[in-house]
């Protein structure tokens, strides 16, 4: 496999790859690095990447475990961290929040969800892929993620209409 | 009736059960300028769902291109290596070769008859011993010492 027939292998979902990552990671130059983290990997295996019948599916949960073991990396360098640096971050962030539109708002709440969710919510909200597809990249059934999802979008509707009522916007 | 439609597809929504097309529905529907009022709040939800799928990473892929030609160069370095190695190798045993036998023929006489041999050897043996005699002979006063210390210090 040569590089050009790579490049257009991958190009239909590189960039479904980085919004994952970035809905992992917050930060655009993190989701970047992990892209590229997750394309080379894929190169690398080019040999064998033929036998994968859905390379996307592949990509996909190479992305998700790798940006899952960025954070906890993060976490773990964190915890040394001296923890003023952090607490002293929250006021700003919240005053960032208070003057920023309500799709800002969509984001931060759904930041807050737990992971998992996350990668539900990005993969059929944003991304949306068929169940048996997210089943193949999350390695879970089909229940249990429509369970799951049901549990994250009624999270962000909750979130939503505090949110509303408070009259925060 | 479109009301009802949306919130029937909302319900089946929040209970993860709609299919891609019908949420394909939804998001059409809030994004179009004409909301029903009190769904009003769910408008950010899917509009940021559409926002985010807007996102596209800038950047190229810098794709190891190298990674054959570096193994290729890998390989290159390890010959030129050997070949050098193989090079200095040859040149010293070469010249080794060419070394030691006149080395040999010229330094160190050689007897091909072995009477003759024999008799060398034993001049060189006689040499010797008589050589190591004279140094026995000269410990030999030693001896003397050890006499005169001897009646002296009674022991």
């Amino acid at each position: 496999m040569n590089q050009n027939v790579f490049i257009e292998l991958i190009n239909p979902f590189k960039d479904k790859v980085f919004r994952l990552a970035k809905r992992l990671l917050t930060s655009t130059e993190e989701a970047e690095d992990a892209t590229q983290e997750v394309m080379v990997k894929l190169w690398n295996k080019k040999e064998v990447l033929d036998s994968y019948n859905n390379i996307e599916a592949v990509a996909m949960t190479m992305t998700k475990n790798y940006c899952l073991d960025q954070l906890k990396s993060k976490r773990a360098g964190n915890l040394k961290i001296v923890h003023n640096n952090y607490t002293d971050r929250e006021p700003q962030l919240d005053k960032k929040l208070e003057d920023s539109n309500s799709l800002e708002w969509v984001e931060k709440i759904i930041n807050q969800l737990p992971e998992q969710l996350q990668i539900l919510i990005q993969l059929r909200d944003v991304e949306q892929y068929e169940f048996d597809e997210i089943a193949k990249i999350v390695n879970m059934n089909e229940t249990a993620i429509r369970v799951a999802l049901s549990r994250a979008r009624k999270k962000i509707r909750e979130s939503m209409v505090n949110t509303h009522s408070y009259g925060i916007q | 009736m479109e009301f009802n439609k949306i919130e029937n597809l909302l319900e089946k929504y929040f209970q993860g059960e709609t299919s891609i097309a019908e949420e394909k529905e939804l998001k059409d529907y809030f994004s179009s300028p004409n909301v029903a009022q009190h769904l009003e709040q769910y408008k950010p939800m899917f509009g940021y769902f559409s926002q985010v799928k807007e996102q596209k990473s800038t950047q190229d892929i810098p794709l190891p291109k190298s990674r054959d030609n570096k193994r290729n160069v890998a390989w290159l370095s390890i010959a030129a290596s050997v070949v050098v190695l193989l090079g200095i190798g040859t040149y010293f045993y070469m010249s080794e070769k060419n070394a030691a036998p006149a080395v040999a023929q010229s330094e160190l006489g050689t007897y091909d008859d072995p009477e003759e041999a024999l008799a060398a050897t034993q001049k060189a043996l006689a040499l010797l011993s008589s050589n190591v005699n004279v140094g026995i002979g000269s410990v030999q006063y030693i001896k003397e010492y050890e006499q005169s210390k001897n009646k002296i210090f009674k022991q």
